[in-house]
């Protein structure tokens, strides 16, 4: 048999490959990668024209247990990589994968321009706060104060946040996850997948050995609901277990305040509704942090554009004459003479 | 100017002095259109019929302040009747606009030679910002050189004063006039300027009319003048030259055409991806043109992202190619390794320059050989190609092109800021004559993993995204022989090693034998070396053996893997000479490879070689 028709309808089980996954029991990555491959099977992804591209880290091991091509580059070039592939065929679909290390640190610089260009791929940050790979040094969304091998006694540079430089470096598309809600992962993923450009996905991913629980300040199961906001497009601000807070947006400081709906005349009218194609209300929701505020996740921030790709392909078009051109003719054009 | 006896004065060519060859310098300031010059005067003496090769020669900075020595932008052109294999040591002629062009460019004139300067740019500021005390012009310093003085500033103005050009613009027509001049004193055509500056400034016609106003001047002038003794015109005979359709190349542009030919032989789109850096960055701007010709050029942030990006376009089925210089081809490295272990097609261009560091940009050097074949980590072999003259870049290129697809590896071109820059009349080849680059994507699934080799060539499968049933993961991991899959096997890295090497080793058997440029294959004496040291050594060669002395010339193309027959040829000769741009690298390859007794003549002044140097160097061997 020489073609291989794939099956009407893929499962996220069509998409692991034979290789033995190698994280650490009990590490976030294995929900993302179901996540991913659920995603996948929903989206009906075709496998011979997904490629998932990572650069170096624990995370950056993805793409060897995707069932579709692959690329495991290196340390923060992954973007790069994914730029020229992308111009080589503007036809494949591509996610990238990668660390809160890779992506910002050693690749800040190539992610930054990644999302300016606006070329049209996945870019999945898995956030765990630490150097995994490496044995737990900080990394720089590690808070202030992290203690690891390299900062024995707390690290004392400022940590950046993702979401907000990808606004700052003009992405526009801006989500984020969880690795262990199951349930919204794959929705925001498929969000991620349909929009065209650059869709920046933040999930938060604990890392069992090196920075276990850095996140249960709102992944908690005693406060998630507090801490937590599920932002949808054209609703209300709302989060608590009852859906009783919500955000307000106080017009004189420009900022945005976490209230309760019946508090201090409160009403629900005063409570902001989601515009995902705002970029400030993106901006104000990806600056949000516990306790003081809940952690924004979803869809934080969508507008469309032109992909870099697309603009090339356009530019090859307008410029590619109806025939073949002649090579000769290239050699020959300007200033020539004959010589009998 | 002297004021001598006055030579008998004529236009007519039967007149003129015939002269084998010629090297005339045009300098002046930064602003003072000398390149601009130097490329007209190129243009015209190409169709005059004579063989020529140019060399440009101008500062780094962009704007250095006006009449300072560090501004001076030079450009140096050797033609004649006989090949011409540099451009020049010594000039005959200096054109020099200013006092500091004067001051920099003197020493490399012939005892002797001509100097046409502009007197009224050589005020008491120019002459004080040039550092001198009085002017050399009337002190009597430039004795033994026939001066042609001239206030061509003013000469100028007046040519060009019914234009309505401001004064400022006027004077800038001062480089056309004195090109105008130097028309005549080689008998040059005119009338292919004339046309160029319609078409440059044709939304200005009063520019051109100016500019053409201006030469014209400057031709008439010294044809009517009353030249000083001993200054005349020259007549330079059409060279002997093979028939055929020419243009005037630079390496830049040779190496464009290349790579785009190669790609067009391959049928295959070319993502060329990279960073502007002098000089590489002439070939980031040829490319980027060729759109039309199934190109796509990538300006990226920076040299890694240039080379990742390369990288995933070979992977994505194109050829991915980038290009930078030294600086650059440093950052680019471990990038490098990634295709060498995932046996990708890439192609990486170093247009040389002088270092460590940011060293001179603008000044040639070949001192990158190590970092091209041996300059990563860990056991990364790959193949190294260098060019040896503008035109040879076309061929160089379409060699990397085969090379890259044909073993599945990444391939340097050596090219350097003298060849990029530098011009040589080219025969253009007929593009249906060369053999096209057979590529073998995968498309059966049938057995397949991405590790699979070619059992002759051992390249692994081209394998693209976008085929069905092809799906596959590989990266910078290890991977195992038999799978491709991730591998830590201590057997199989050194298998995987092994073959590595095999396969680089295997393109010897690809490739021509290394013949002799010049003389016999045994004797005395072989001078040995690649790149652009090409020009200076076989004319010393050539010029040495018309005096009977026993020496011949070896110019490397294939720099890694060496042709096989080299290690033998070198055995040939009593002593071997290696000159080359840097301090001392293709030696000791060479030593190390064939444990041969090669000696290195080597020189870094960010000038090319002298072909005197060479045969210097020569003769100390063959007449001590
Ligand atoms: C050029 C280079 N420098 C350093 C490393 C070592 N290194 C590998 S992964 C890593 C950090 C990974 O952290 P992150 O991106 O957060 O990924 P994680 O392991 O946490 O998933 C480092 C420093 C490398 N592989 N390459
Ligand atoms: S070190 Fe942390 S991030 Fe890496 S696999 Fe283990 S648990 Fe996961
Ligand atoms: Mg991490």
């Amino acid at each position: 048999m020489n073609v291989v028709t794939p099956p009407e309808k893929l499962t996220p089980k069509d998409f692991a490959t034979d290789q033995e996954v190698r994280w650490c029991p009990g590490c976030g990555d294995y929900a993302i990668l179901k996540g991913v491959q659920k995603t996948l099977a929903d989206i009906g992804a075709r496998p011979e024209n997904t490629v998932f591209v990572s650069g170096i880290g624990c995370a950056a091991r993805f793409p060897y247990y995707v069932k579709t091509y692959g690329f495991h580059t290196i340390h923060g070039r992954a973007p790069a990589f994914a730029t020229g592939l992308k111009l080589a065929n503007p036809d494949l679909d591509i996610w990238v994968v990668s660390g809160d290390g890779d992506a910002l640190s050693i690749g800040g610089n190539h992610l930054f321009h990644l999302l300016r260009r606006n070329v049209d791929l996945q870019f999945l940050l898995f956030n765990n706060e630490i150097y995994g790979l490496t044995k737990g040094q900080y990394s720089p969304t590690s808070r202030q104060g992290t203690r690891s091998p390299s900062t024995p006694w707390g690290s004392l540079d400022n940590p950046a946040s993702a979401t907000v430089f990808a606004i700052g470096a003009g992405a526009r598309f801006i989500a984020r996850g969880i690795d262990s809600n199951q349930k919204h992962l794959p929705g925001v993923l498929a969000r991620a997948h349909a929009h065209k450009g650059t869709s920046f996905v933040e999930i938060f991913q604990n890392c069992k050995v090196y920075n276990d629980g850095v996140f249960e300040n709102f992944t908690g199961r005693d406060v998630a609901s507090d801490r937590q906001i599920y932002v949808e497009h054209g609703k209300p601000l709302i989060f608590g277990k009852d859906g009783e807070k919500g955000l307000r947006l106080n017009t004189q400081t420009l900022s945005l305040e976490a209230v309760v709906i019946g508090d201090n005349g409160v009403s629900e009218a005063d409570i902001l509704v989601h515009d995902e194609t705002n970029k400030m209300i993106a901006t104000l929701l990806a600056d949000m942090e516990p306790p003081a505020m809940p952690v924004a996740l979803g869809v934080l921030y969508c507008a469309p554009g032109q992909s870099y790709d697309e603009e090339v392909t356009d530019l090859i078009r307008s410029h590619t004459p109806a025939e073949k051109p002649d090579f000769n003719k290239l050699l020959r054009a300007g200033r020539t003479w004959t010589v009998d | 100017m002297s004021n001598t006896a006055l030579a008998e004065k004529t236009s007519d060519p039967s007149h003129r002095e015939t002269v084998e060859s010629a090297v005339v310098r045009f300098a002046g300031d930064s602003g003072d259109g000398m390149q601009l010059t130097g490329g007209q005067f190129t243009l015209a003496t190409a169709f005059a019929g004579n063989d020529l090769s140019t060399f440009p020669d101008f500062p780094a900075e962009i704007r250095a302040p006006a009449g300072t020595t560090f501004g001076v932008s030079s450009f140096q052109i050797n033609f004649g009747s006989r090949v011409i294999k540099t451009a020049g040591d010594a000039f005959d002629m200096l054109i020099a606009m200013n006092p500091a062009a004067l001051k920099v460019e003197l020493h490399g004139l012939k005892q002797g030679g001509v100097i046409i300067a502009d007197t009224g740019s050589f005020g008491e500021r120019d002459l004080r910002k040039a550092g001198y005390d009085s002017n050399p012009l009337e002190d009597g310093s430039l004795d033994g050189y026939h001066l042609v003085a001239l206030d061509i500033s003013k000469l100028t103005m007046e040519a060009v004063k019914d234009t309505g050009l401001s004064k400022q613009e006027a004077l800038r027509c001062k480089n056309m006039w004195t090109l105008g001049f130097v028309y005549w004193m080689y008998g040059r055509d005119r009338k292919p300027t004339a046309d160029w500056l319609i078409a440059k400034f044709g939304k200005r016609p009063d520019v051109a009319a100016a500019n053409v106003a201006a030469m014209d001047a400057g031709h008439t002038v010294a044809e009517t003048m009353e030249l000083p003794d001993g200054v005349h015109g020259f007549h330079v005979d059409a060279a002997d030259i093979a028939p055929g359709t020419y243009r005037t190349v630079t390496g830049a542009e040779a190496l464009a055409w290349g790579l785009a030919a190669g790609t067009h032989l391959a049928d295959i789109k070319m993502v060329f991806a990279s960073y502007p850096i002098t000089p590489a960055s002439q070939l980031l701007h040829s490319l980027s043109k060729m759109i039309d010709h199934n190109v796509v050029t990538f300006q990226a942030e920076d040299e890694i992202a240039a080379a990742c990006a390369a990288i995933g376009a070979s992977f994505g089925g194109s050829l991915g190619v980038t290009s930078s210089s030294g600086p650059g081809i440093a950052l680019k490295t471990e990038a490098i390794g990634l295709a060498i272990s995932t046996e990708l097609p890439l192609i990486i261009v170093n247009s040389q320059r002088a270092g460590p560091s940011t060293g001179m940009p603008t000044k040639t050097e070949q001192s990158d050989l190590y970092q091209a074949v041996l300059g990563r980590n860990a056991d990364s072999p790959l193949c190294v190609l260098a060019a040896r003259a503008p035109a040879d870049c076309f061929d160089v290129a379409i060699e990397a092109v085969r090379i890259a697809i044909k073993y599945m590896t990444p391939v340097f071109i050596l090219t350097d800021g003298y060849i990029g820059n530098a011009a040589e009349p080219w025969n253009i080849p007929d593009i249906n004559d060369y053999a096209k680059i057979p590529v073998n994507f995968r498309t059966d699934p049938e057995g397949f993993h991405p590790f699979l080799r070619d059992d002759d060539t051992l390249a692994r499968v081209w394998a693209v995204p976008g085929t069905p049933g092809l799906e596959h993961r590989i990266g910078g991991i290890e991977r195992d022989y038999d799978s491709g899959n991730i591998s830590y096997d201590p057997d199989n890295h050194q298998k995987m090693t092994d073959t590595r090497f095999a396969k680089i080793e295997g393109i010897a058997k690809d490739i021509p034998a290394q013949g002799i440029e010049d003389g016999n294959t045994s004797g005395k004496l072989a001078v040995v070396g690649w790149g652009s040291t090409y020009g200076p050594i076989s004319r010393a060669v050539a010029n040495l053996r018309t005096q009977g002395l026993d020496v011949s010339h070896i110019h490397i193309r294939h720099l890694w893997p060496f042709p096989e027959n080299l290690g033998g040829l070198l055995k040939e000769f009593e002593q071997v000479l290696v000159p080359e741009m840097n301090h001392g690298q293709l030696v000791n390859v060479l030593r190390a490879e064939y444990l041969v007794p090669a000696e290195g003549l080597n020189k870094v002044s960010g000038q090319p070689f002298k072909i005197t140097e060479i045969e210097d160097a020569i003769r100390a061997r063959l007449e001590s």
